[in-house]
């Protein structure tokens, strides 16, 4: 399993393996933001958390096909669905994979980004650990929807839309929090969620996720 | 004689063909009545005035469109533990019904909403909830009609339903949640069944039968319809390779 | 005709939008029905099976 993890790593930051695609996405956003809404502080201000978490979505379904879809084109799904480990696990490893390749560097950059959309001082550390919570979901949830989609020819549509729907909560919450931060107000409640999101997201979905694949492998 | 007896594609085309003239029949005079009671024969609300007709409309609609989801959700577990056919195909036929509700739903509520709020549209978490449930419904159409193998489908739909469902129960106390934060939950719900009078409830009684029986018709039919599509699917295969 | 007042296009409105709407929802599916129902009976009759 150690082995898949790096594999897929490797794979992710050879060239063409879109790792960056989705942090120079999130990039473009935050600049294209302001210069649509208007360089008005304030304003900029109150939408950042919003507009920081919608960018991080986008950001992890712009590479969410390739979870599958390289394995499955070249054979190597069969192999792993075949292999001694179960697919549950193959599953869990490739979205903690497309984690440490999106999600991770995502909530690192943030902050950086959030200068830009001028986020209001007291927001920082909760939007950092918002993301750091809410991401591993993302990419859970992303996984579960590529596989569903690994069979199809053009999945990368649909799958945003199957996937942008699942998101609904997530973004809820991790937006919730990050406002609430920026406010200075208590924000146990929504942080709690999201946490509980993620990790049932990450208990739960492989199993869905692996039983998809299996019927795509049929 | 069990009612899995019904789960047979040939003994369900039989009985539906045989219950779908009553069916039909039903729905017309349900609905003709719950409406045509609704629209002339009861008095305007002395506070919505005469907006108070298109409960009649939206809240059967409102139900059913839930309803439907949750219908989908049991034959696609149907479908997962016993595989019978037509049990996928209902829940693929129930879709675009279960659509076309959840608009009717919206599309009323924003005229109701129009006069009685001063707004079209807000972002109250039922209104939202529905929003969501729209792009379920879309999302779980276009996974069927991109697959091309309908057992392959069929199993991915399901599979898609049951994870949708437990998101969309998440989406609806996220969203209640998420409203309340920003501003005290004004309290915009229409007049339930607590507090609406006679008056209203009977005729509303006999829409939400009505579009139930709609429901029932349409299913019936678009099932049949799947059937005979797979049917004819089948018989084409035999004839590319004879 | 009751006496709708100034809600009129708002009665009148949700009504007509849910006709239509039912309307557009039955007719594709009688549509569909017809269509399946004609394409099965022409194979069957070319093929001579007919149990279903």
């Amino acid at each position: 399993m150690k082995a898949l993890l790096l594999r897929d790593l490797r794979l992710a930051f050879r060239s063409g393996g879109g790792f960056g695609l989705g942090l120079a996405f999130f990039f473009l956003l935050s600049v294209l933001v302001p210069l649509g809404v208007g360089p008005e502080g304030g304003t900029l201000g109150r939408i950042a958390p919003g507009i920081l978490w919608i960018g991080a979505l986008l950001a992890c379904l712009l590479s969410l096909d390739r979870i599958f879809a390289l394995d499955h084109e070249d054979g190597s799904l069969d192999l792993l669905a075949t292999a001694p480990i179960p697919l549950e696990a193959v599953v869990a490893v490739k979205a903690l994979a497309h984690w440490l390749v999106t999600g991770l560097p995502l909530t690192l950059i943030a902050p950086g980004l959030a200068v830009f959309l001028n986020l209001p001082a007291a927001g920082y550390p909760w939007l950092i650990l918002s993301l750091l919570l809410g991401t591993p979901a993302l990419s859970a949830i992303g996984a579960f929807g590529a596989a569903i989609t690994v069979g199809l020819r053009r999945g990368g549509l649909l799958l945003s839309l199957l996937v942008l729907p699942l998101y609904v909560p997530t973004l809820i919450f991790g937006g919730e929090v990050v406002r609430r931060g920026a406010e200075g107000m208590a924000l146990g409640t929504p942080l709690a969620l999201l946490a509980a999101i993620s990790l049932g997201a990450a208990a739960l979905l492989p199993f869905a996720a692996a039983s998809a694949i299996r019927v795509n492998l049929r | 004689m069990s009612i899995w007896e019904y789960a047979n594609p040939k003994k369900f085309m039989a009985l539906s063909t045989r219950a779908l003239p009553w069916a039909v029949g039903l729905t017309v005079v349900l609905l003709a009545v719950g409406l045509v009671w609704g629209f002339f024969f009861t008095p305007d609300d002395y506070k919505q005035g005469s907006t108070v007709k298109i409960i009649y409309l939206h809240v059967p609609a409102a139900m059913m469109a839930i309803n439907v989801w949750i219908m989908m959700l049991v034959t696609s577990l149907v479908w997962i533990v016993r595989r019978h056919h037509v049990s996928a195909l209902a829940a693929k036929a129930a879709a675009p019904v279960g659509l076309t509700f959840t608009l009717i739903a919206l599309l009323t509520g924003a005229l109701w909403g129009q006069p009685m709020w001063g707004t079209w549209w807000a972002w109250d978490p039922r209104l939202t909830s529905f929003l969501i449930l729209t792009l379920f419904y879309f999302g779980y159409m276009a996974l069927w009609a991109a697959i091309e193998d309908p057992d392959t489908a069929a199993d991915l739909t399901s599979i898609l339903c049951l994870v949708g469902s437990v998101f969309a129960l998440l989406s609806r106390y996220a969203v209640n949640f998420w409203n309340q934060g920003l501003h005290q939950g004004a309290s915009l719900s229409l007049d339930r069944q607590e507090n609406v009078s006679n008056v209203f409830w009977l005729p509303l009684l006999v829409c939400i039968a009505g579009f139930a029986l709609l429901f029932v018709t349409m299913v019936l039919l678009r099932t049949q319809t799947e059937i005979r599509a797979r049917r004819l699917k089948a018989l084409l295969a035999r004839e590319r390779v004879a | 005709m009751p006496d709708l007042g100034k809600y009129a296009f708002a009665v009148l409105g949700s009504y007509l939008a849910t006709a239509f709407l039912i309307a557009a929802l039955v007719g594709l599916t009688l549509w569909q029905s017809a269509r399946t129902k004609r394409a099965l009976a022409e194979v069957e009759a070319r093929q001579g099976t007919s149990d279903g």
